[in-house]
C-alpha cells in the first residue's frame, strides 16, 4: 500500500498498463518529456519509450483519428486531451467515429481506444480550461463515460478503462489531482467494476449523488448534515454512461429522497436523466422530487466568480433540505412560488 | 469471396527501384492518351513496364465490371429497391488504376463513392448494396477484405489510415494503408491533420484524392485555388498529379507511392485528376450546376474506352476477350440485383446489437421493454 496524489495514483496506473501490454500506447500533447501538463505521465516516456507514449501534434481530431486507425490495428490508445474544453475540435471523431465503429461494423471492428480528459474547475484557470463536457459524450452510444474521485478509484479505473474493449471517455477532476490517499495495485475481479456507483458513505434519510471531483465536497456536506441530525447516503457514481440506475435506486428505495449534484451546466446534464430515470422507477417510493444542485446554465465563469458557479457545501446542503421537503433560501421561495408550500413549519 | 481478386505477391512486379526517390512533379502524368496512344514518360515508364496484355485485360475487365456494377445500381435506385447511389462513372480507372496495386495485407480507408476499390479488395457485391438498401450500416467485416466501412463524414478516414499506418510502423510490418477522399475533403480540418501526423511520423500511408472536379455542385476551385497535389509538399509529403482517366499513370503512380510507403518512405499524396460524368448521387441533378458541353468534352477522356483503344490497336481486345469481360460483367450485375434483393429485413431487436463490446445493463433493459411491445403484436394481445 502507497499513499500517493490522484495525479501520481493515474500515473502508476498508466505504468501498469503499459507494463501489462505492449499494444498499449498513450498519445497526447506534451506527455512525453514534460509528462503532461499536470505531469500525469511523468517518466512514462523515459521508461517506455516514444514510440509508445506519442507526442503528437497539436491536433486534437487527429489524436482521436489516429487511435481510432491504430485500434484497428489492434492497438489499444489512451489519449490525453490536454484540458476539458479542447476536446471539442475531437469531437466528431469520438461521437460519428469512435463510438459508432464497433456497431457499424456488427461488432467486427473494437475500438478500445481510452480518452483521458482533465475536467472541471476550481483551479482558478482562465477560459477553455474548467469545463465539464461530460454530458455531450454521455448522450452518445457506444462510448462509456466514467469519472474517478480519490486516488485508489483513479487508479484501479484507469486500468479497467484501457482494458475495455469499448471506447472510453475518463474524465479526470483536475482540481483533485494533489488530494492524497492510500492505493492498492490489485484489481478487483469484476473487469467492469469501473462503470459500477460505489456507495462512499451509508445513510438513511436522503441519498446524494454525487461524482468526479464534487464527491469530497458531498462527503464534507454529509459530515455538516450528520451534526445537525440528518444521515445521508452518498453515492458515488463514477459511470456516467451507462449510469448504474440499479444502485441509486437500491439507495432511493432506502431513503425515499434523492440530491444530484454536479459541476456542470445543469439542463440536459447527468442529474437531468438520474432524475428522470430515477422517478420513472421509483415513483412511488419517493417522497419528494428528486433535486438537482449544479452548476448553472451559463459558460463556465472567470475565475473570480467561479465559487458561485461551483455546487459547494452549504448549495449541497440546501438541496438536501429541499429533497426533505424544509423550506430552505432561495430555492424554497422559487418552489412556493411554483407550488405552495402547505403546513406552516415546511417540513411535511 | 470474389474470384476475380488478385493481389499482387511479395515479388516485386515492377522494373523501377523502390527506394529510389521520386521527384515531386505537379505536371499531370499521362501514359495513355484520350485516344488510347501510349505517351512517353521517362520515370513512370518504368513503373508499368511490367503491365503487358494479361496485366492489362485484366484491368480492363475490372473497370468494365465495376461500370456495370454502377449501372445496376442505379437502376436498383431507379426502381426504388436502394435508398441512393453515388455513381462512380468516369472513376474506375482511378479506383481500379489504384487499388490493383495492393496486397491482401494492406488496408485501406475510403468514403462513400469507392465501390470500384470495394470491388477490387473482394467485397461480396451483396455486402456493397447492403448499406444502400439500408439493412446494415456496413456490409462487410473490414478484416476479411482490409477495407474499412466506408466514411459518410468528408475527411474522417484520413486519420484513420494514417493512425493504421502508424500501427504498421510500430508492428514492423511492411504493410501501407490508403485513404481515399474526393477534392471536397482537401478542405476538410481532418485532411490537413492526417497531412501534419503523416509527415510528422513518416507513416506508410498514401493519400489518394479523386480529384472528380465537384463536391456535389461546388466546383473543385473553390477547394483549391493550385493544383490540389501542390499542397501536400508544405506538409511536407511528396505529390503527384495524374491524369486519373488513365489507369497506366494511375497504376505508376501508386506504385511508387505504396513502395515507398512499404520501404520507410514515409507518405505519398496522389492526386488523381478525373471527372464525376454522373450526378453526385442519385438525388443529386447536376444540370443545376454544370453545362453539358462539359460532360461531352470529359466524355471523349474516358478511362474505359481508351484502354480499349489501346487494347485493340494492339489486337489484344478481340472477340472472345470481349465477350468474357460482358459475361463477368453480367454476371456481376446479376449478383448485385439478386444479391440486393435478397438481404434479409434485419431482425428489430438486432437494432440493439453491438453497441457496447461488453454488457451495458440500461440497453439490454430497453431491449427488453421493445420486445415485450412488440410481442403485443404477436401474440394478438389487445
Ligand atoms: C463533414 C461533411 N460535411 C458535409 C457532407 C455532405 N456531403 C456529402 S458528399 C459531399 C461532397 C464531397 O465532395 P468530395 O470530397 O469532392 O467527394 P466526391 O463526392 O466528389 O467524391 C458533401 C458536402 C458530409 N458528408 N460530411
Amino acid at each position: 500500500m502507497t499513499m500517493l496524489t490522484l495525479s501520481k495514483a493515474i500515473n502508476a496506473g498508466l505504468h501498469h498498463a503499459l507494463a501489462d501490454d505492449d499494444r498499449v500506447l498513450l498519445l497526447g500533447e506534451d506527455i512525453g518529456r514534460l509528462g503532461g501538463v499536470f505531469r500525469v505521465t511523468d517518466g512514462l516516456q523515459a521508461e517506455f519509450g516514444a514510440d509508445r507514449v506519442v507526442d503528437m501534434p497539436l491536433a486534437e481530431s487527429a489524436i482521436i483519428g489516429a487511435a481510432i486507425g491504430l485500434a484497428f490495428r489492434g492497438f489499444r490508445p489512451v489519449c490525453e486531451i490536454q484540458f476539458d474544453g479542447f476536446i471539442y475540435p475531437g469531437f466528431d471523431q469520438i461521437v460519428a467515429q469512435l463510438a459508432k465503429l464497433h456497431y457499424r461494423t456488427k461488432g467486427a471492428v473494437r475500438m478500445p481506444v481510452t480518452i483521458r480528459v482533465p475536467y472541471g474547475g476550481g483551479i482558478g484557470a482562465v477560459e477553455h480550461h474548467s469545463e465539464s463536457p461530460e454530458a455531450y459524450f454521455a448522450h452518445t452510444a457506444g462510448l462509456r463515460v466514467v469519472t474517478c474521485s480519490d486516488p485508489q478509484d483513479a487508479h484501479t479505473m484507469i486500468r479497467q478503462a484501457i482494458a475495455c474493449d469499448d471506447p472510453v471517455l475518463f474524465f479526470e477532476p483536475k482540481r483533485r489531482y494533489w488530494t492524497k490517499g492510500e492505493v492498492l495495485d490489485d484489481l478487483p475481479a469484476d473487469p467492469l467494476a469501473f462503470t459500477r456507483a460505489r456507495t462512499v458513505r451509508a445513510g438513511t434519510d436522503a441519498t446524494l449523488v454525487a461524482y468526479g471531483p464534487l464527491v469530497q465536497t458531498a462527503l464534507e456536506a454529509a459530515e455538516a448534515a450528520a451534526d445537525e441530525g440528518v444521515d445521508l447516503e452518498v453515492i458515488d457514481l463514477r459511470s456516467l454512461a451507462p449510469l448504474d440506475v440499479d444502485a441509486i435506486a437500491a439507495s432511493v428505495e432506502k431513503t425515499g429522497r434523492l440530491v444530484i449534484t454536479h459541476e456542470a451546466q445543469r439542463s440536459g446534464g447527468i442529474g437531468a436523466e438520474l432524475a428522470a430515470s430515477i422517478t420513472e422507477r421509483c415513483f412511488d417510493l419517493l417522497e419528494e422530487a428528486p433535486v438537482r444542485v449544479t452548476g448553472f446554465d451559463t459558460p463556465y465563469p472567470a475565475s473570480a466568480l467561479e465559487d458561485h458557479f461551483l455546487p459547494d457545501l452549504d448549495r449541497i446542503l440546501d438541496g438536501v433540505d429541499r429533497a426533505l421537503g424544509r423550506r430552505s433560501s432561495a430555492s424554497a421561495a422559487g418552489r412556493a412560488e411554483a407550488r405552495p408550500v402547505t403546513g406552516g413549519e415546511g417540513r411535511r | 469471396m470474389e474470384t476475380h481478386t488478385q493481389f499482387p505477391q511479395d515479388s516485386d512486379e515492377r522494373g523501377g527501384d523502390a527506394r529510389e526517390p521520386v521527384p515531386v512533379d505537379h505536371g499531370c502524368v499521362q501514359l495513355l492518351d484520350p485516344d488510347g496512344v501510349r505517351q512517353e514518360d521517362a520515370l513512370y515508364d518504368l513503373f508499368v513496364a511490367d503491365l503487358g496484355h494479361a496485366e492489362l485485360l485484366a484491368l480492363y475487365e475490372d473497370m468494365v465490371v465495376t461500370r456495370r456494377i454502377d449501372t445496376e445500381a442505379t437502376a436498383l435506385q431507379r426502381q426504388g429497391e436502394i435508398g441512393l447511389w453515388p455513381p462512380s462513372l468516369g472513376q474506375e480507372a482511378a479506383q481500379v488504376g489504384s487499388a490493383r496495386v495492393l496486397r491482401r495485407g494492406d488496408f485501406v480507408f475510403t468514403s462513400y463513392r469507392e465501390q470500384a476499390v470495394a470491388y477490387c479488395r473482394g467485397v461480396e457485391l451483396d455486402q456493397l448494396m447492403a448499406m444502400w438498401r439500408g439493412t446494415a450500416l456496413s456490409g462487410w467485416d473490414p478484416f476479411a477484405v482490409g477495407m474499412a466501412t466506408p466514411a459518410v463524414i468528408i475527411g474522417a478516414q484520413t486519420l484513420h489510415a494514417t493512425g493504421y499506418a502508424m500501427g504498421c510502423q510500430r508492428d514492423g510490418s511492411d504493410a501501407v494503408a490508403v485513404a481515399y477522399f474526393g477534392d471536397g475533403a482537401t478542405s476538410q480540418g481532418d485532411v490537413n491533420e492526417a497531412l501534419v501526423l503523416a509527415a510528422s511520423f513518416q507513416a506508410p500511408v498514401v493519400f489518394f484524392c479523386q480529384n472528380n472536379q465537384y463536391a456535389i455542385s461546388e466546383p473543385v476551385g473553390l477547394q483549391a485555388q493550385r493544383p490540389i497535389a501542390d499542397r501536400a509538399p508544405g506538409f511536407g509529403v511528396p505529390s503527384m498529379r495524374v491524369d486519373g482517366n488513365d489507369v497506366l499513370a494511375v497504376t505508376a503512380a501508386m506504385r511508387i507511392a505504396v513502395d515507398r510507403a512499404r520501404s520507410g518512405g514515409g507518405p505519398t499524396f496522389i492526386e488523381a485528376v478525373t471527372y464525376r460524368m454522373g450526378p453526385h448521387t442519385t438525388s443529386d441533378d447536376p444540370t443545376r450546376y454544370r453545362d453539358e458541353s462539359e460532360v461531352v468534352s470529359w466524355r471523349a477522356k474516358d478511362p474505359i474506352a481508351r484502354l480499349e483503344r489501346l487494347l485493340e490497336s494492339e489486337g489484344a481486345l478481340d472477340e472472345t476477350a470481349r465477350a468474357h469481360v460482358a459475361s463477368v460483367a453480367d454476371a456481376a450485375a446479376a449478383r448485385v440485383r439478386a444479391g440486393c434483393l435478397a438481404l434479409p429485413a434485419p431482425d428489430p431487436l438486432s437494432l440493439f446489437d453491438e453497441v457496447y463490446a461488453t454488457a451495458h445493463p440500461g440497453l439490454e433493459r430497453q431491449r427488453e421493454e421493445y420486445r415485450s411491445y412488440l410481442a403485443m403484436f404477436d401474440g394478438g394481445a389487445r
